[in-house]
């Protein structure tokens, strides 16, 4: 199956989830849509939503929650039927 | 008239210029391009005055549709232009018609970049200055970065050429490793000989909270001297009595975390400055994103003004290199 990886636009710091109580917004091996977003990435005190770009199962972070990532870094991979 | 449409913002893009000079002791910034020489190399790829108002765009680059014909130029990071989805070269002029779209690929090097149309972003001045205060509310468009559907007028003027290449021996080095250079002071008598020691001999490392404010760095921490905290200080070891803060200054609350300030900074406060950044080398502090590995390097001031009169020389080269 094809393999899509998901790649920060932007350098700052990785989130897997909207808020600290909240559930992450993408599970390994869960269904994801094109516009599904799959993480934030915080920069100059601004948080930018990371979607999957490709509609399949997400397969793979690439990153831990709260790493920091450079911009056109894969944070996930996507495979997509 | 040719106007540019946003379709999409990008992160924080806005609109700077040479900067707003003369009112820092008002509390009102210089603003204006964060890495000063790369707005002169955009401006002079498009045939403009090197301090004409340009889009600076960070990490991110906007969508932006032409209502008609212009020349443009991307000069300073990394981050490829493309037109109609067709990749551009960054550091030369190109044409865009009437109904094209100018987007960006990610950035691949530096932090900033600037894109240049010929006749400039012809927003109205403030205070003498297009540039955006956005903590101020001022300049720019509305005194805010960019949103969808802001609508740009082009300035009148020369048209651009296109096909001008800045030779690459005049274009900045971006590196993920940088040295800054700075001059000690003035409060660097609150730090130990450790302290000191410290602050020049660690690699420290910039974080996500870099901003045209401010740019935060990590990787140390700074001994500083025992005393009584003088009449009008904080209790906190880096208190001083409020003072201004000089453009570049480096201040290190805690004695943890050395703040560089730069071109929007807060004009004063209660923080010691234990040095401060080379005007020059403010451009690659401009240049860097989050996790660039950064040393401070002190020179005394009589290498400053070399350094300084050396970098007015690159610029009287690099323009002679593109109005030939």
């Amino acid at each position: 199956m094809p393999r899509h990886d998901v790649v920060s636009p932007i350098p700052g710091v990785f989130y897997r989830r909207p808020d600290p109580d909240s559930p992450p917004f993408a599970e390994d091996g869960g269904a994801v849509t094109d516009d599904s977003p799959i993480g934030l990435v915080e920069v100059m005190k601004s948080f930018h939503r990371i979607p999957a770009g490709a509609t399949g199962t997400l397969v793979e972070f690439l990153v831990e929650d709260e790493d920091e990532v450079d911009a056109g870094q894969p944070v996930a991979v996507v495979e997509t039927p | 008239m040719t106007t540019i449409e946003v379709r999409k913002p990008g992160l924080s893009t806005t609109v700077q210029d040479g900067g707003r000079s003369g009112y820092y002791h008002l509390g009102i910034p210089p603003s204006g391009a964060l890495d000063q020489y790369s707005l002169a190399c955009a401006n002079a790829l498009v045939g403009n005055p090197g301090d004409a108002a340009v889009l600076e765009i960070v990490y991110m680059g906007p969508e932006l549709a032409f209502t008609g014909p212009a020349t443009v130029a991307v000069a300073g990071a990394t981050i490829a232009p493309k037109v109609n989805g067709d990749e551009r070269p960054v550091w030369e002029s190109f044409d865009v018609a009437e109904g094209d779209v100018l987007s960006f690929d990610y950035l691949k090097a530096g932090a900033r970049a600037y894109l240049a149309v010929a006749g400039g972003i012809d927003v109205e001045e403030k205070l003498g200055s297009r540039s955006t205060y956005a903590l101020g509310a001022l300049g720019g468009v509305e005194g805010r970065p960019l949103t969808e559907g802001d609508v740009l007028p082009v300035g009148s003027g020369p048209a651009g050429r296109a096909g001008l290449v800045l030779p690459v021996g005049l274009r900045p080095a971006l590196s993920k490793q940088v040295e800054v250079r700075v001059v000690m002071g003035l409060y660097d008598h609150r730090l130990t000989d450790r302290g000191r020691a410290a602050f020049l001999d660690t690699e420290w490392t910039l974080t996500p909270v870099a901003d045209r404010i401010g740019f935060r760095y990590t990787g140390g921490q700074l001994e500083t001297v025992d005393r009584e905290p003088p009449f009008g200080a904080g209790q906190d070891p880096s208190n001083i009595v409020d003072s201004p803060y000089p453009i570049g200054s480096i201040q290190v609350p805690g004695g943890v975390e050395p703040i560089v300030l730069h071109r929007d900074a807060v004009s004063g406060g209660g923080y010691m400055m234990v040095a401060t950044v080379l005007s020059g080398d403010l451009d690659v502090v401009a240049q860097s994103a989050p996790r660039t590995r950064t040393k401070f390097v002190e020179v005394d001031l009589d290498t400053a003004l070399r350094l300084r009169a050396e970098r007015k020389e690159r610029l009287v080269r690099m323009h002679a290199a593109l109005d030939g």
